[in-house]
């Protein structure tokens, strides 16, 4: 199940074998305000990162915007294809379109995300 | 991830009830709700527009008549001579050209359009900057002039290969306009100020037309197939490939034309030893560095990487230089090139083609290339 945060990020607990490992990246709704990605400057793997921090940088033609760990830990994974292809983002933001696996430094901090619910009712008077 | 700005309350076009229905996304700009893209995104807009043609609502824009006090249009363009360095005198009947209002420290207050209609002189100019244009226009010229801006007015931009295809299928007599022509055209029955011009680098038209006409003349044009509707967002990276300067990041009054490599708007006329040399203001700067050089010049850049390079981003000589040798000003992708661009202004020692420098992003140095601008070369139909 997706957990999300007030800044459109978007993360995912992965199950046994990689338990205490979370993928994440932006929200459908922040791909679509971000319009078409050009580039996406990703973490190195093995960089620490507080909940909070920048992790990641997503850019559209227009502007880049910071990604924020939705929660602390550290890199274990990015996603490599988004540096030939940063559009798979756009097309799919919750599947191909991943930016980085954290393994994550204190589960605790995953359940102050918030749930689909609440992430659509926070989005619902902003869509368009 | 970073929030968007809000929206408070913002000023309208004539277009914008059709904007919604096309599905734009609409954000604040200069003060004005205005779409940055549509359903199609800023990347199939941009190549649309390279491909077959792309209609912008750009009625934010300034649209202001100058008509002469005694009746004699050459009084206005001796007017303007006054406050901008181009040959007003010499723009014939039906002729439009690009040129600068000038400060006294020899800056660049606005960059505009002017048209010789005929029996008065039109000028377009930056939606941010029409205000204080009038200001300016009424402050300097009223003796002479009467300053009138045209508030009921839509301005439409019709860019592409196909643009003349399309627009002659209204009124075929638009196919014989060359690039820079000016003048009347009835479209649907509302009589309308046709330019061939814009902001693209690519051939196609600007029309002026009263607002209650807009919307029709937008519907008519957008029945054609190699029409679609196209946000602010492919205006920003069509107008950077074509090298094209945006009042407030590429020129304000901190830049000299000679330094924004606008020396052509400096017509050999109005330099020294023209037969009407300087008279505008900021003359005495202006005609010095166009004789001796400026410190710093605006030059294309090209980035090494896929990364782009943003407006404000440090320049720098080489990799582990501490100082600064230039900015930029203008940064995102080339759509067309499938490239990041940029554009900026180096010291004039770092300022030749080919000339490997370092922008500053995030923290890290990224290699950049002084390039040639255009990027993507100009199709006017001269």
């Amino acid at each position: 199940m997706l957990k999300f945060t007030p800044d459109h990020e978007w993360l995912r607990l992965d199950g046994a074998p990689d338990a205490g490992v979370a993928t994440i990246g932006i929200t459908p709704f922040a791909q679509k305000q971000l319009g078409d990605l050009v580039f996406v400057e990703l973490p190195a793997v093995g960089t620490r990162f507080d909940k909070g921090a920048v992790a990641a940088t997503v850019e559209s033609v227009k502007a880049a915007s910071d990604v924020y760990a939705p929660v602390g830990g550290e890199v274990v994974a990015v996603n490599d294809k988004l540096s030939s292809e940063p559009g798979l983002v756009n097309a799919e933001p919750t599947g191909g379109g991943w930016l980085f696996r954290l393994k994550v430094a204190d589960t605790g901090e995953i359940e102050g995300l918030l749930d689909d619910k609440a992430y659509e009712a926070l989005t619902a008077d902003k869509a368009g | 991830m970073s929030a968007p700005q809000a929206t408070t309350e913002l000023r309208r076009t004539p277009l914008h009830d059709l904007h919604v229905r096309l599905g734009a996304r609409m954000v604040p700009f200069a003060g004005y709700a205005m779409p940055v893209q549509y359903a199609d995104g800023i990347i199939k807009e941009h190549l649309h527009v390279r491909a077959a043609a792309g209609l912008f609502d750009v009625s934010h824009m300034g649209q202001i008549a100058l008509r002469p006090r005694s009746g004699v249009v050459g009084d206005v363009a001796r007017a303007l001579e006054g406050l901008a360095p181009g040959d007003m005198r010499g723009l014939a009947t039906g002729r439009q050209r690009y040129t600068l209002f000038t400060a006294d420290a020899g800056g660049v207050l606005d960059d505009l359009m002017v048209s010789n209609q005929g029996d008065h002189l039109m000028l377009v100019v930056n939606a941010a900057r029409k205000e204080f244009d009038e200001t300016h226009l009424r402050a300097q010229l009223s003796d002479r002039c009467i300053v009138e801006p045209l508030v009921d007015r839509a301005l439409i931009a019709l860019q592409g290969p196909a643009a003349e295809a399309v627009l002659a299928g209204l009124a075929p007599d638009v196919r014989a306009m060359r690039f820079m022509d000016a003048r009347a055209v009835t479209l649907l029955g509302a009589v309308c100020l046709v330019s061939r011009s814009g902001y693209t680098g690519e051939d196609g038209f600007e029309i002026s037309v009263l607002a209650p006409a807009a919307e029709a003349l937008c519907e008519a044009l957008l029945r054609d197939p190699a029409v679609k509707p196209i946000g602010l967002g492919a205006r920003d990276s069509l107008r950077l490939e074509a090298g094209l300067c945006l009042y407030g990041a590429d020129l304000d009054e901190s830049t000299s034309p000679v330094e924004a490599a606008l020396e052509w708007t400096v017509p050999p006329v109005r330099r020294a030893s023209g037969a009407r040399a300087g008279g505008f203001p900021g003359a005495e700067k202006i005609l010095s560095e166009l004789k001796s050089g400026a410190a710093r010049r605006r030059v294309g850049l090209r980035p090494d990487g896929r990364a782009p390079v943003r407006a404000g981003a440090p320049l720098f000589a080489d990799a582990g230089a501490t100082a600064p040798i230039g900015m930029v000003t203008s940064g995102g992708f080339g759509v067309s090139l499938n490239a990041p661009i940029a554009m900026g202004y180096v010291r004039t020692d770092a300022a030749a083609t080919d000339t490997q420098l370092f922008a500053e992003v995030r923290g890290k140095r990224l290699g950049v290339t002084v390039s040639d601008l255009p990027f993507v070369p100009a199709r006017y139909r001269r």
